[in-house]
């Protein structure tokens, strides 16, 4: 939480030290970026610059601010979505949970390249397209993991003593399924946020994303990745710094927040 | 059991055939088709190539042609990019590679990751724990685009020990590489869910009861609280391991394995319809397939699932 | 036009007399020792679409069907043509019909004799609406008598203006002269095929197995999306002065990865990331070499009525070709040894010096305060900025123009530029679509002269797709087909796109590769890098 709470700090305040603003490129640094683009105090470059002479420092506040953002709703979107479709599916069974389940099965099979591609088409380029996106690619298996959970829940001795004092199905998944859910689920959803960044950088890629000059960590990360040997390892150390703090924050999230909201711990 | 799966195998029929629907519309409903070029050809061009691949018939007619073709022929049709080459082929030909390194990357993520978790749910909070925590995260932290750079100019250009790339019918150091890359951050995943979902059954009241039964602990461990600790595990994995089977887009990429990830992504980006059908279609049997085994598998797990 | 003919044929003929035991003296100097392996291995970014010649339609696919296959002529190391399966040609006094005489050694790799009737059989299939190839265009381009209509269908094959007059003549029939016939018959859609094999084994006929090919190479393994391998063909008529023996291509998708790979030493040949040049030639002097190529490099202004008003004021057009500082995008960004752009065609093409306009002429300060003029006698002002959206492919060298672009018209002129990327497929539907403001474009020379570049700008074009319409133009592009002195009105044509900036050139290509130091007789001059693994040679080290 301390660490999310640092990251979103510097998100914050981070512009104000900036010296260049995260689009404007310094020319002379372009002119030999593996010398003059290094990260350094006296040129205002603090994580140096990218390939083309623009600063990374701010770069990365602007990335990092939007990878957490695009992260966090689209992980957000997945757990909605996905808890709402398991649950229904694991505890209804039968007929509802083979009609849903198969969905599911058709969607995890058609290529999200289409689905993006046609999403960009319809709906045009915005950030809400983008998290249509990102969350249409991303539920799937969280409704897998939820019914086979639900599915384990629902034969327990305490939901069915709930069922035999005749206590209302939907009383039943609010106050006994979802909480006992909750574990699997937050952790699953802690470990969506980074996938979720990354696979931004693809859909970028599509041309549905995040467009320059803005950017994101993935887009970053993949950059820096492409020329790590190059003699500008910088472009890949910092953006993948920030990267990593936002793991191990989902880390703590996932674990603290299934902790803190165990039912059997209360 | 039997008839259960049995009627889930009659089901996948109509599930296939409602995905290949769904794929063909959503194809030809994306902006250029296979033909779209930077040069345009000259429409009289253009008509004879429709008329060869059929793609001058009405929509619903090629559906029907193409779905017949496979279930009277088993024919896929051919590549409209690669046009010495016929589905089938391009299939038999990429898939056994992409199952290859695409299974033991499966057994290595889950086989190191499971043991991970459980090493660190065991020793929740001792260095064991924390050890595997910080390895589960730094294995996430190298998403395959970055570890398959790191791994050739380490073992290829510095150390020069293995092959920078290629498959060669996939001999042991052709492997390596694509195995390590491909495995890892799906090991670090794995860790994490087996670690938190272990924590939870270690809490849980019948382990309480076990250990307050003076049971020894190893055989609480993976007696009663094994099982159903990989319930969620098993969720995970059936679609991880449906993307592996098919291989990987970066593994294919970056060590030029020649596997059907390239091509799952690729048709798509060049509209090479009968190739994208045609995979799209292995990926859903072996969705539906492997998604059937995870269901019989949460039966075995925890006895009291039962499907109907 | 007659003398320029007229020259050609005498440097085939001169060929033809330097041809003999020559040649081969010819391509390794005498005080180069070879080295004991002679096998060339390069990176190609994907796997070929065909080996078929009357199919292939990308460049590594041509690259391995020039190895495999020989057509009528073939290009020296630079673009020159020298004889191929013919010993040489005549044409007719109304320059319509080429007469190509064949050698009578050149063989098949199962030791059938290449004849006439091969050629005919080839290129009918060329034309075949049954085989549907895509490049049936390049038969329409080659003004085969009849072409048209026999791609139409609304003619029988045989009547296709190709005939063998005997086993070793074949002679082909224009619907109107051609000034670059000749040339065209070095390209991949001309080269022989072999019908018996065709026909046993349909399209899989190109299979290691199965394939019979008359170049001085024949493939022995080909792993999809891996490698292919062709090796030395002992039938081919010049292999005695085939040096080496087996070339292999790696399909490598990613450039870094391929740069890895050639530095561990494993490729002969890579091409070096943007950006990556000025780097690498530090390092490693002998192996980074660029060299021009036949391609251009620009953005095209939507001119047509679904373009921004703005763009129809020339003066804004002009004062953004103008902005664009080129020497920044080609020795910073790219820094690739690319040519910097103000003429559409690029300096590298045959025949034709492109002018050197005003703006070539003036100096950066001088753009910038001449573009700032225009824009503001065009109305665009600080309250009132200039604001339009920028398309591109996605692509990270593109990008890095793109973005370098905005920021200088940003900079400069206070411009604002919405950038999109999109994916490849989807940009050329939006680009043919006239759905966009600024958009980019690129083109590679087809054959080289100038006309494969010009008549993008035809109104007619397809590939127009910023709708330039201007009539004086495209009487000026008609008139050259059928002049003497094409050069002097490709000027003209220069002069006017100068003048209106219907596109702003931004570079043309180089060829900017890592070739190993031990590989000899690179066609650096060969502008369309038509190269043939028969003509290289491993030097020992």
């Amino acid at each position: 939480m301390l660490l999310l709470g640092c990251i979103v700090l510097f998100v914050l305040i981070g512009p104000q030290f900036a010296q260049w603003n995260n689009e404007d490129i310094d020319w002379t640094a372009l002119g030999d970026i593996a010398v003059l683009g290094a990260p350094s105090i006296e040129s205002g470059h603090f994580f140096g610059t990218d390939s083309l002479g623009r600063d990374l420092f701010s770069r990365t506040i602007q990335a990092t601010g939007t990878s957490l953002l695009v992260g966090l709703i689209g992980a957000v979107m997945a757990l909605l979505v996905g808890t709402a479709w398991g649950v229904c599916a694991g505890y209804f069974g039968g007929r509802i949970d083979n009609v849903l389940m198969r969905i599911v099965d058709i969607l995890l099979a058609i290529p999200s390249t289409l689905v993006i591609i046609l999403i960009l088409v319809v709906v045009g380029r915005s950030f809400f397209a983008l998290f249509l996106a990102l969350g249409a690619v991303s539920w799937l298996t969280m409704a897998r993991i939820v019914r086979a959970q639900t599915l384990a829940l629902k034969h327990r001795e305490f939901i069915e003593a709930a069922r035999a004092g005749g206590v209302s199905e939907p009383m039943i998944i609010i106050r006994h399924i979802l909480p006992n859910l909750f574990g699997v689920v937050i952790v699953y959803a802690s470990l969506l946020v980074p996938d979720v960044i990354l696979a931004e950088s693809f859909i970028s890629f599509l041309g549905l994303g995040i467009s320059e000059p803005y950017t994101s960590l993935g887009a970053l990360i993949s950059e820096g990745a492409g020329t790590m040997s190059y003699g500008t390892l910088w472009q890949l150390a910092f953006p993948l710094a920030f990267y990593v703090a936002i793991i191990i924050t989902m880390f703590f999230i996932g674990d603290g927040l299934r902790d803190a909201l165990d039912p059997k711990d209360r | 059991m039997l008839g259960y799966a049995l009627r889930r195998l009659l089901v996948a029929i109509p599930t296939l055939l409602l995905l290949v629907i769904a794929c063909f519309f959503l194809m030809h409903a994306a902006p250029g088709g296979p033909f779209t070029s930077e040069r345009p050809l000259p429409p009289e061009v253009l008509a004879n190539i429709e008329a060869r691949y059929g793609l001058d018939q009405p929509l619903w007619k090629q559906l029907w042609d193409y779905v017949s073709n496979i279930v009277l022929r088993f024919d896929f049709g051919p590549s409209f990019v690669f046009k010495d080459r016929d589905v089938n082929d391009i299939i038999a030909q990429g898939f056994p590679i992409s199952l290859t390194y695409g299974t033991l990357s499966f057994l290595v993520a889950t086989i190191a990751g499971v043991a991970l978790g459980i090493a660190a749910a065991i020793r929740h909070n001792t260095w064991v724990d924390y050890f595997a925590v910080s390895l589960g995260i730094a294995a996430q932290a190298l998403p395959n685009f970055i570890m398959g750079p790191i791994l050739i100019l380490t073992f290829t250009l510095w150390l020069g020990w293995l092959p920078g790339g290629g498959w060669n019918g996939g001999q042991w150091p052709y492997l390596i590489m694509p195995v390590i890359a491909l495995s890892t951050s799906y090991m670090g995943s794995i860790a994490r869910i087996t670690r938190s979902s272990m924590l939870e059954v270690m809490n849980s009241n019948f382990i309480r009861t076990a250990r307050a039964k003076g049971l020894p602990e190893r055989r609480i461990i993976y007696r009663h609280a094994l099982k159903p600790a990989l319930l969620p595990v098993i969720s995970y994995l059936g679609p991880v391991f449906v993307y592996v089977l098919t291989g990987s887009v970066f593994v294919d990429i970056y060590f030029s394995t020649g596997g059907l990830g390239k091509s799952y992504v690729s048709s798509a980006l060049t509209r090479d319809y009968a190739v994208l059908l045609g995979v799209t279609i292995l990926y859903g049997a072996l969705t539906v397939v492997v998604n059937l085994l995870t269901d019989l598998a949460y039966a075995w797990f925890d006895p009291k699932i039962r499907f109907q | 036009m007659i003398r320029l003919r007229y020259s050609m044929f005498c440097v085939l003929v001169s060929g033809l007399l330097a041809l003999g035991g020559a040649f081969a003296d010819n391509h390794v100097p005498a005080n180069v020792e070879l080295a004991a392996e002679q096998v060339f291995t390069y990176r190609v970014l994907d796997e070929h679409s065909s080996l078929d010649p009357q199919v292939v339609e990308d460049t590594s696919g041509a690259e391995i069907v020039r190895d495999l296959f020989e057509g009528l002529m073939n290009q020296d190391s630079d673009g020159k043509l020298v004889p191929g399966v013919a010993t040489g040609y005549t044409v007719n006094d109304d320059n319509t019909v080429y007469t190509f005489t064949l050698r009578d050694n050149a063989k098949w790799s199962n030791g059938d004799a290449v004849t006439a009737h091969d050629f005919v059989y080839a290129w009918q299939r060329a034309a075949d609406p049954e085989l549907a190839s895509p490049y049936q265009w390049f038969v329409e381009l080659m003004s085969l008598k009849n072409a048209s209509a026999v791609i139409k269908g609304e003619a029988s094959l045989d009547t296709l203006g190709v005939r063998a007059v005997d086993d070793a003549t074949f002679e082909v029939t224009l619907s109107a002269p051609l000034p670059y016939f000749p040339q065209m018959t070095t390209h991949a859609t001309t080269f022989p095929a072999p019908r018996a094999v065709i026909e046993k084994h349909g399209k899989s006929w190109t299979k290691p197995e199965n394939i019979v090919s008359n170049g001085a190479y024949i493939l022995t393994e080909h792993l999809p999306a891996e490698r292919s391998v062709r090796e030395r063909n002992p039938m081919y008529w010049d292999n005695d002065n085939t040096i080496i023996d087996k070339t292999i291509s790696l399909v490598i998708n990613d450039e870094n990865v391929a740069l890895t790979r050639f530095l561990a030493g494993e490729l002969d040949r890579t091409e070096v990331p943007a950006g990556q040049f000025p780097r690498l030639q530090k390092e490693h002097p002998e192996e980074a070499i660029s060299f021009p190529r036949l391609c251009n490099y620009y953005y095209t202004f939507n001119l047509s009525d679904s373009g921004p008003e703005a763009f129809k004021d020339v003066r804004v057009r002009q004062a953004l070709a103008l902005a664009v500082d080129r020497k920044i995008i080609t020795a910073n960004v790219l820094a690739g040894g690319q040519p910097e752009a103000y003429t559409f065609t690029p300096a590298a093409v045959a025949e034709f010096t492109p002018p050197t306009t005003e703006m070539a002429q003036m100096s950066q300060a001088d753009r910038d305060a001449k573009a700032k003029v225009l824009l503001e006698e065009a109305g665009f002002g600080a309250d009132n900025p200039l604001t339009f959206d920028m398309m591109y492919n996605t692509s990270e060298a593109h990008k890095k123009v793109a973005v370098a672009m905005s920021q200088m018209w940003k900079q400069k002129l206070g411009v604002k530029v919405n950038l999109s990327n999109m994916e490849w497929k989807v940009f050329l539907e939006t680009r043919g679509n006239q759905n966009f403001e600024l958009a980019r474009g690129a083109w590679c020379g087809d054959y080289n002269e100038a006309s494969t570049f010009l008549d993008l700008l035809d109104s007619e074009s397809g590939y127009n797709d910023g709708k330039y319409n201007n009539a004086k133009l495209d009487e000026l592009l008609e008139n050259a087909k059928v002049s003497d002195n094409a050069a002097e009105i490709y000027t003209q044509i220069e002069d006017i796109i100068a003048e209106e900036m219907p596109v702003i050139p931004v570079y043309h290509y180089a060829g900017v590769y890592m070739m190993g130091s031990d590989v000899g007789n690179w066609p650096v001059g060969n502008v369309e890098q038509n190269w043939y693994s028969k003509n290289l040679y491993k030097i020992a080290q």
